[in-house]
Parts: structure tokens; sequence; C-alpha cells
């Protein structure tokens, strides 16, 4: 009787577990798991959509092959981009964020104040910061090259329609949208850092600098792990900014790999390309996240 | 009292006084485009470009705001549809996720492990690569192009799940078995003991929802076509290639686009500070 009751009361506790879970489930199923397998799926074939499901042609690993040919002429700018991208913003937001964030821990009154400013930037829509960027950094009469004409500069950069200042100008935008994200993460790493060692190394009579380098830095190691895979991860996903501002341009100046895959898609409607070019950028969030899940252990410092 | 020990033990030191005085300077320098938006927005057209900067407009120009909310660019129709879906999609995944969440944390149930190592799995897989196959999923369904459709997708979110599980998971067990012995249902014990003591975890998920679903340009951009449907971001962008060169026009919208998510942000700025940065601790 016993054992049949038990039993009983397993598949109830199934049912309704399965009747909390059901939203979510189908959700997952609906936007996660389907669209995973059928993204996948698409980027073996060559599919353009206004031809419908007949128009899919299985094409093997052709689409990838030739995105990383280095002959696509959209693509191959696009990555290039994003790496660069990559590669600046991210040491660049970290090392700004932990210097600013290091002044708001301890050497500076209202910090909570302050806080709340630099952390507006992030708060604030994407699209209406782009916009306001935009008419500052008006290349004739915006108020930005108004003051490097009035220090002398006869030709200022000409921002985001400048071929060749498009893609720093976007940059420099998305390290300060992001600065006051890193800020705060940095502090609440900060305050997690013991007083005791640096009470001892004042002791030791370490000044200011040494306790930053010796203390500080590596303390916040396991903070600035996270800040950077987040970072690199965000800087590949980067899309609104460029949408609004550039549009990808002049010519190819600013697309990134976000970018081209929504070109690739709903502009251009090559489907196969496109989920292939979303499969490789997953990769390489995949490689560089694994990379540094690895090395964490081996260069992070964690309190004990 | 507490600020008081707090002062009589550290008295004012000059050389803070400068450091704070040079980093409020920099904090200037960083708000510098958003402090511009507040005062051009105010400024007549032929204003705007004057230099030096007038901070203070020269002539106060409220008109503005006047021409972009009765002007002929649906920003109150925008503003509804924003309001619409975010409040719809912050709802629903308030529900869902914390339902979710109390069957994750405290209920045993067939692959459960299963299901949650999949949706582990599957936080890393970035957006792009599942776009395409949404949108042809919401074509065949006919929810192209419908706020239904986008509510639907946005409401659903693994994030949110895991976020309420945690704190479900420090709910004692003794708790739930004690209102089990009594007679109690799931569904009396869920809305009657966890929902309620997790206030403080479904703020912060309703908080960090409505800044995220408040800002999405991307998704929109892709799942609407109607511009009876464009959110405010949409409306933003479409606003700015429209209005061109009428610059104070621009900033005044710019403004209305941001302020509403500036007040959430100063009342619920703890939630929304410690939310984004929650990941961070845990590691």
């Amino acid at each position: 009787m016993e054992i049949r009751a038990g039993k009983h009361k397993k598949h109830k506790d199934n049912l309704i577990g399965y009747l909390f879970m059901a939203p979510v489930l189908l959700g997952f199923f609906a936007f996660i798991a389907f669209p995973v397998i059928a993204s996948l799926l698409i980027s073996f074939t060559d599919w353009n959509f206004l031809a419908g499901f007949s128009g899919i042609k299985f094409v093997g690993f052709a689409n990838y092959a030739k995105l990383l040919s280095g002959n696509d002429a959209w693509f191959t700018p696009s990555f290039i981009n994003t790496i660069i991208f990559t590669v600046t913003t991210v040491p660049i937001g970290l090392a700004l964020g932990l210097i600013i964030a290091a002044f708001m821990d301890k050497y500076v009154y209202w910090s909570k104040l302050f806080r709340v400013f630099v952390f507006i930037p992030y708060i604030a829509s994407v699209v209406a910061s782009v916009i306001v960027w935009q008419v500052m950094l008006q290349p004739t009469y915006g108020p930005v090259n108004s003051l490097l004409h009035s220090i002398g500069m006869a030709n200022p950069p000409k921002w985001f329609v400048d071929p060749n200042w498009a893609l720093p100008t976007i940059i420099i935008f998305q390290i300060w949208q992001t600065l006051g994200y890193n800020v705060i993460v940095f502090m609440a790493g900060l305050k997690g850092i013991s007083a005791d060692l640096y009470e001892a190394a004042e002791i030791d009579g370490a000044g200011e600098v040494r306790k930053f380098f010796s203390i500080t830095l590596p303390m916040i190691s396991p903070t600035m792990f996270f800040l950077s895979t987040m970072g690199i991860i965000g800087s590949f996903k980067v899309f609104d900014s460029i949408s609004v501002a550039t549009g990808g341009g002049p010519g190819t100046a600013t697309s990134v790999v976000a970018f081209y895959i929504y070109r690739e898609a709903f502009q251009m409607y090559r489907l196969g390309t496109a989920n292939a070019a979303a499969w490789i950028m997953f990769a390489v969030i995949f490689v560089v996240t694994m990379i540094q899940l690895r090395g964490q252990n081996r260069w992070v410092t964690y309190e004990s | 009292m507490k600020n008081k020990r707090k002062t009589a033990r550290e008295p004012i030191r000059l050389g803070k006084v400068i450091r704070t005085l040079i980093f409020g300077l920099f904090m200037l320098v960083m708000l510098f485009p958003l402090l511009w938006m507040i005062s051009t927005s105010f400024k007549r057209e032929i204003d705007v470009f004057n230099f030096p900067i007038q901070w203070i407009p020269p002539v106060f120009n409220w008109h503005n705001y006047v021409e972009v909310w009765q002007g002929n660019y649906n920003f109150p129709l925008y503003y509804w549809n924003t309001i619409k879906v975010t409040v719809a999609v912050v709802v629903i995944q308030l529900v869902i996720s914390s339902m979710a969440a109390y069957a994750l944390a405290k209920m045993d149930f067939k692959f459960k492990g299963f299901i949650f190592s999949m949706f582990l799995a599957t936080m890393m897989i970035p957006d792009q690569v599942t776009i395409v196959p949404r949108f042809i999923l919401l074509q065949t369904m006919g929810l192209l192009n419908s706020h239904a459709g986008y509510i639907l997708m946005l409401a659903f979110s693994v994030y949110g799940v895991f976020l309420l599980r945690q704190s479900v998971i420090t709910i004692p067990d003794s708790l739930i078995e004690a209102a089990r012995m009594d007679g109690a249902t799931h569904l009396q014990i869920f809305i009657q003991i966890i929902i309620p003591m997790l206030k403080s975890s479904l703020a912060t998920l309703a908080i960090l929802r409505f800044v995220w679903t408040w800002n999405d340009y991307q998704n929109p951009l892709i799942f609407f076509r109607d511009q009876k449907l464009f959110t405010l971001q949409l409306g933003m962008s479409q606003f700015a290639s429209q209005a061109g060169t009428y610059y104070a026009l621009l900033m005044a919208a710019s403004v209305l686009a941001i302020v509403p998510l500036l007040i959430i942000f100063i009342i619920g700025q703890r939630y929304i500070m410690d939310g984004m940065t929650a990941g961070a601790v845990k590691g």
C-alpha cells in the first residue's frame, strides 16, 4: 500500500512540477531550443528568404568556407572591425573603470552621488544617446568641432561620417556608454578587499601606488576576469549604436559581425550566410569564454 | 547619528577636497552629452550651435516639446506602445519566471536536472544565432509585426528564472514542509509563502526587465513593420532621419526618451545596480 501511495505521489509531483514549469518550458522550446537547431541547419543551406521554404538548397560547409576564406567583401571587414573594437574597448574600459572605481572607493567625497552619475549613460537609451552624440559631433557647426576650430585645428575629424574616424568614434561612444557598468562592478569588488591587508602594508611603509599594484590589482583580478569576459562578449554583440549612427558605413568602415548578420538576414535575405556568421560569432564567444575559464585558475587570485 | 560620528572621526582633508573637485570635473565631462542635450532641447534652432556654448538658452523655447509631442511625429503613440509592451513583458515575465524558479528550487520532478543544465548551457548563445528562426516562427504563427508576438518572445528569459531561483533556494525547506503538513497545496504555498518572500528579487527583475525592454531597439527593428506599432526607440531613430537638421527638436525628443528611465533609475538605483552586477560577485 505504502509503495503504491509513494508511486502515486511521485506522478503527482511530476505533474505539478511540469505545470509550474510549463510556460517557461514552452518559451524555451519556442525561442531557444527550436531556433538553435533550426539556425544550425539553415547555416548549411543556400536560402534566399524571398523564395520561401521551397528555395532551400543544402550546400554543406560552403557558407562557412566562403565567410572564413577572407574574401567576403562584407564579412571580412566586419570581423576585423569587431576584433579592433574588442581589443580597444575592453582594455581601455577596464583600465578607466578601475581607476575611477579606486578613486571613488577611497579618495573622494560624495562617492555615492558620483556612483549614480557614472551609471547614467549605461541606463540611458543607446538610440537617444547616439543621436545626441551625432548632433554634438556635427562636423561643421557642432560644439566639439567648434571647440577644435577655436583652438586652431583647421580640419578636425568628421567623426561618425569620416571614413577614418567613424570606427574610433563608435569605440569612444561604446567606452563612454559602458564605463558605468565597469565602475560599479569594480566598486563591488573593491569593497570585498579586507582593510587588514592595507593596514599591514601601511605598517610596512607602502605608499598609495605600491598598495594599488601589490594589493588592489591582484585582489581585484577575479572581477577583472569577469568584466573582460563580459566585455568581449558584449563587444561582439554591439549593434544598436552602429545601426543608428552609421549603418555600418561609410562603406564598411564600422560594420561589425552583429551588424553583418542583421544586414545579411533582414536586408539581403541571405539566411544561409547570416546563420553561418552567427555560429562563427558564437564559436568565438565560446572559445574566448573557455580560454578565460581555464586561465582563471592560473592567474586569478582569490582571497582565501 | 551615524554620519555625525563619521565626520567626527574623519576630519575634512584638503587633499580629498581637491581630488573631489577634480573628479567632479571629470564627471561633468562624462555627463557633457546629456547636459548639452537638456540645455539644447530648450533652445531655438538658430541658437543651437552658438559658440562658445551657452548652457543657459538665450531665449527659452518650450515649443520644441510641444512640437515633438503634438506635431506629426506620433510621439504619444510611441510612448503608449512602449509602455504597453514593457509593462506586459515585465508582468508576464515575473509570473512565469517565479513559477519556474519555485519548481526548479523546491520541487522534485523527472528530468529536472536535465532541464536545468539545458537552460544553463544555452545562456551563452547570442541572440544573433536564434533571431532568424524566431522571425520565421513568428511569421508562421501570424505573430510577426504584432505586439503580442514581441511580448511573448521577450517575456521568456532564462536569466529571470535563474535570478529568482537563487532567492527561492534560500527559503528554508522546513517552512514549505510545515505548510504541506497543514495540507497546503503547491499553489497556495507559492502564492502565500514564496511570492511574499521574493519581493526584493522580484523588484530587481522587474526593474531590470523594464530598463532592457524600454531600451530595446534591435527586436522592434526586426519584428515591427507598421509604424503604428513602433516603440519609442524605433520611433526615435526614424524621427532622427525625418527631422534631420531640426537639432533642438531632436534633443527634446531625446530628453523625452531618456527621462522616464532616469526617474526609474533614481527611484530604484539600489535594485538596478545590485541586479546588474549580481553575476560579478558570485563569479
